[in-house]
């Protein structure tokens, strides 16, 4: 073993490893999905079912050739009860195999809403230690059943699914860095800002972000580089006295954006890095900017921050973003 | 908890100034704000933004920081621009009579947490 070599994690930390940003994301889409997920998306919809006016022992048929251990009861298609093996053994203590079912079936409906998010079954199941839910529209008609199981099954199809989606994404992706050979590539977008132009302020980064996306950046980066861009493109509007231009410069590894104006320039770059110094004007405010944070936030967002100024000149500012590995085209093509 | 959007514009007692969008979003978490550079600095992706700011630029930020949906309290109604970016961009518009403490308050009763810290996720 290479002594310089770094410990990978597994020798750092044993088989538990810490949770990284990749393994809390994937846990996050799991909890989104029981959200995002219906039930009516997930339910088994051809439920044998059971009449009220049926016999007990046609119950005890009807489980025993399809193998099952209870069955909705319905009215037309309205559910009025459940019924289990357990209430055929009371009519069979009773020697009554030959009464209807609704003597026997359990009124007592704990249900789930074809409407309903994955999660309220999931509660449901949790609270009332069932393993199976009829399903019921607004009209307390059944339209299905659901299991635990069911739900694992759509959420594991779902997060399939997904994860398909991302991978055509991604080939997409490479294929327009990896298409193009160069010692470097570059894909170079501008846009001219006009001064005061507020209401079409956060167009340009609109674009920037949806661009990124589309090249495969995951949202995280995607809302890094836009609220960069985004604060940048305001002081652009706010603060120059022709405009600028907003510039996003994507290359497998890394991310630059920057702005450049032609004035009126700062003359004291110490004093506009500082939270919450600002220089803007009352209308400027009331539309929410203007805190004197712009700066600190583009700083937070980026991994580098250059802001370069003279008066009378103009100013250029300059944000890098390193790509993470496995996100943009930067992982192996 | 997460909440439905539709469950906040019940609890706001809200109006939708967005039709055409689909209002059956899960929201993550509640953000308050009149100041944009706040919610871009102080919020996390998947949570509804309440404010009393109505300009074009509110939607923007939205989009720009991944809000979900966008709240004006106090009965306030956008202008045409803004709804009109907000359709394009699909992050529906409420409009609450409720003020924003009253608002903000319902909502976290309701279980809906702050996402107004600084996370980066």
């Amino acid at each position: 073993m290479d002594p310089t070599r770094p410990p990978t994690e597994q020798e750092k930390f044993g088989r538990h490893r810490p949770l990284t940003d990749r393994d809390a994301h994937e846990i996050n889409r799991v909890e989104e999905l029981s959200y995002d997920l219906k039930v009516r998306e997930v339910m088994a919809a051809n439920v044998i079912t059971a009449s009220p006016d049926m016999p007990m022992s046609g119950v005890l048929e009807l489980l025993r050739t399809n193998r099952i251990s209870g069955a909705p009861v319905v009215d037309g298609e309205t559910l009025v009860g459940i019924i289990s093996l357990e209430d055929i053994v009371r009519a069979l203590q009773k020697n009554e195999l030959s009464e209807p079912v609704h003597k026997y079936m359990s009124t007592q409906l704990v249900t789930a809403h074809c409407t309903d998010s994955v999660v309220e079954s999931i509660k449901t199941f949790t609270e009332k230690g069932l393993g199976r839910l009829p399903v019921v529209d607004e009209d307390n008609k059944l339209k299905g059943i659901i299991t635990k199981g069911d739900i694992t099954r759509g959420i594991l199809l779902a997060v399939q699914h997904d994860y398909k989606e991302e991978e055509v994404r991604r080939y997409r992706v490479s294929h327009l860095f990896e298409d193009i050979i160069s010692d470097r590539t570059t894909l170079v977008l501008r846009y001219n800002i006009k001064a005061g132009d507020f209401t079409h302020g956060g167009n340009a980064s609109s674009h920037i972000k949806r661009a990124l996306l589309r090249l495969g950046a995951d949202q995280k980066l995607a809302r890094r580089c836009g609220i960069a861009a985004y604060e940048a493109e305001m002081n652009l509007i706010i603060h120059t006295s022709k405009g600028g231009i907003l510039k996003l410069e994507v290359e497998p590894h890394k991310i630059t954006l920057s702005t450049t104006d032609d004035g009126p320039g700062i003359a004291n770059i110490e004093q506009v890095l500082q939270p919450g110094y600002s220089t803007a004007t009352d209308k400027v405010r009331e539309m929410g900017f203007g805190a004197g944070m712009g700066l600190v936030n583009i700083q937070k967002c980026v991994d580098k921050m250059e802001l370069d100024s003279a008066p009378g000149k103009g100013t250029k500012l300059v944000m890098r973003i390193i790509v993470p590995p496995e996100t943009l085209n930067s992982q192996k093509g | 908890m997460h909440m439905n959007l539709n469950e906040i514009i019940s609890l706001s007692e809200g109006e939708v100034l967005t039709p055409e969008l689909n209002t059956d979003v899960n929201i993550h978490g509640g953000c308050c704000a009149d100041l944009m550079s706040d919610v871009l600095a102080y919020s996390r992706p998947r949570a509804v933004l309440l404010t009393g700011l109505t300009n074009p630029q509110v939607v923007r930020t939205a989009q720009m920081a991944d809000f979900r949906a966008i709240v004006f309290i106090r009965g306030k109604k956008p202008q045409t621009e803004t709804i009109e970016i907000a359709v394009q961009e699909n992050i529906p518009l409420i409009s609450s009579p409720l003020g924003m403490f009253e608002l903000s308050g319902r909502l976290h009763d309701a279980g809906l947490k702050s996402y107004e810290n600084n996370g980066s996720d």
